[in-house]
């Protein structure tokens, strides 16, 4: 039995015609009881698992996933890791993730296929030159690697970019954070999903909560397709599903569901070596390690649960995608596809406890989750072992709606929301 | 593109549109309004998963109307002009 990944396990293997590998997780029947009950098999819920056994010793914990792990936005997005954020709060978050996505391969004994090959956020006026200098400034003063390039080094940088006197939206100089990058983002569900299971975490797939178990006015487990479960704490970490999963605890989130498109088009040799984003056109992009261009750009401004998108975005993505390229017009696209973001009034998360006691919320990432994946699962870990929030995560509690100190976020995270 | 009706100018293209919020999110008004029911008038949502009604906003004429539609199919029920939402079509 072949258990850890390694090269001279793949060399054994081949030895033996691959008849040792074993199935990276298991599939358990749902107990009656759990300490802690995760709802969702996301990156988030995944990875939350993971960090309450890791960090937290806990023995006995459960994720429970309506269809198959990944099938939802963590299988949609477009991979961007990076964590160029304006505000101290968000970039201790962000920055906590993209150093643990640093380690994530190693820790998780799962190659996740980070790529850090610089994340370029375009500027086309002087006037944007002056914020995007404010940007680094900011950026670098919360301990961010950021600098400030100039229309040249933007060239050098991406040389198939239109940066000449006849783009319609002329280039100035650009954000430049060179850790920010891709990782692949099949391999990171699957990866703490794994990693969760060999801990003894039950993982249990087409299992959908159909409601919560709710005594003295508190919540102590939840009902499912397979049967109710008991648990002391339960944690949501369903993306764009949250607010159906609050109406049936009973109460409501500052959330609304929005359609994110994304698409690809075919796979053509080595192209474009970072990630490159225009406010101006919004649209950004990125060739994958396949080949194939990954672009997506703005919110289908359109309340939405149906994961497909609209014509009329994907058009304005993908005009700002060949006013930016013009080589692009000869690509063909392959495929397009949708997943739906849940988005708070500011655009940064939501983590603490919800309205009712011993239930716990994980949500509101909008457009920008899998970059914080790591950070999610260790601060949500933290919240449902602990019962209390860890220091980064505590202003990104509910309370902040009523307190009035939120954390808007829709300008510094570089893409229109 | 969709087409979504104007109670004014009849079916537009969806791109002439702008979601403009939740139907029924009436603002508390008095002097005895807490700081939950004013954050939830601003920020809580009912952001429900198939039926629908929503305020939008018809860009070219610049009247704000009821849109009656399904969030997960996108099909479209009604339309009406504020002015004419009595009680049978509240939500």
């Amino acid at each position: 039995m072949t258990k850890r990944y390694s090269a001279f396990a793949l060399l054994k293997e081949g030895l033996v015609g691959h008849t040792g590998w074993q199935p990276a997780w298991r599939s358990p029947e749902p107990k009656p009881r759990y300490d802690v009950v995760v709802v969702g098999g996301g990156g988030h819920g995944l990875a939350t698992a993971h960090y309450l056994v890791r960090n937290h010793g806990l023995s006995s914990v459960a994720v429970i996933e309506k269809g198959w792990i990944g099938g939802g936005n963590s299988g949609r997005n477009t991979t961007v890791v990076r964590s160029n954020y304006f505000f101290p709060e968000s970039a201790a978050l962000y920055e906590m993730a993209l150093k643990l996505y640093e380690g994530l391969s190693r820790a998780l004994n799962y190659n996740i296929m980070l790529s850090q090959r610089g994340m370029v956020s375009l500027c086309h006026s002087p006037a944007e030159m002056e914020t995007a200098a404010r940007t680094v400034n900011a950026m670098q003063i919360n301990g961010i690697d950021a600098e400030l390039l100039s229309r040249a080094e933007v060239q050098r940088l991406m040389p198939a970019l239109n940066c000449g006197p006849d783009a319609r939206y002329p280039v100035y100089g650009a954000v430049h954070q060179a850790r920010g990058g891709t990782a692949r983002h099949d391999a990171v569900n699957w990866g703490y999903a794994r990693a969760a299971d060999r801990a003894g975490v039950d993982i249990l797939q087409n299992t959908e909560v159909t409601d919560f178990i709710i005594e003295d006015g508190a919540c102590r487990g939840v009902r499912t397709s397979r049967g109710d479960i008991r648990a002391d704490r339960v944690g949501i970490a369903v993306a764009g599903h949250t607010s159906v999963l609050a109406a049936r605890a009973g109460f409501r989130l500052p959330l609304t569901s929005f359609a994110l498109q994304a698409a690809i088009t075919e796979a053509v040799k080595p192209a474009l070596d970072c990630v490159v984003v225009s406010p101006a056109t919004g649209t950004y992009v990125s060739q994958s390690d396949k080949g194939d261009m990954v672009l997506g750009g703005g919110l289908d401004l359109v309340p939405s649960y149906g994961q497909r998108g609209n014509l009329p975005t994907l058009e304005t993505v993908i005009a700002g995608l060949l006013e930016m390229f013009p080589s692009f017009r000869q690509l063909r696209l392959a495929r397009q596809w949708a997943g739906i973001t849940d988005v708070t009034p500011d655009s940064s998360p939501i983590i603490g406890e919800s309205p009712l006691p011993n239930l716990f919320l994980n949500c509101g990432w909008g457009t920008g989750g899998f970059k914080a994946i790591p950070a999610g699962g260790t601060l949500f870990a933290h919240l449902l072992a602990t019962g209390k929030h860890h220091e980064i995560s505590r202003p990104f509690d509910l309370d902040r709606f009523e307190r009035g100190r939120l954390i808007d976020e829709a300008a510094g995270s570089g893409i229109a929301h | 593109m969709q087409l979504f009706s104007c109670p004014f100018c009849g079916p537009r293209g969806e791109s002439e549109f702008r979601f403009a919020g939740e139907f029924g999110n009436a603002r508390p008004e008095g002097a005895t309004v807490t700081d939950a029911q004013w954050s939830s008038y601003l920020h809580r949502r009912s952001n429900p998963k198939g039926r629908s009604a929503e305020l939008w906003l018809h860009l070219t004429c610049g009247e704000v109307f009821r849109l009656d539609r399904d969030t997960l199919t996108h099909v479209v029920s009604g339309s009406y002009a504020l002015g004419d939402c009595a009680e049978e079509v509240q939500p």
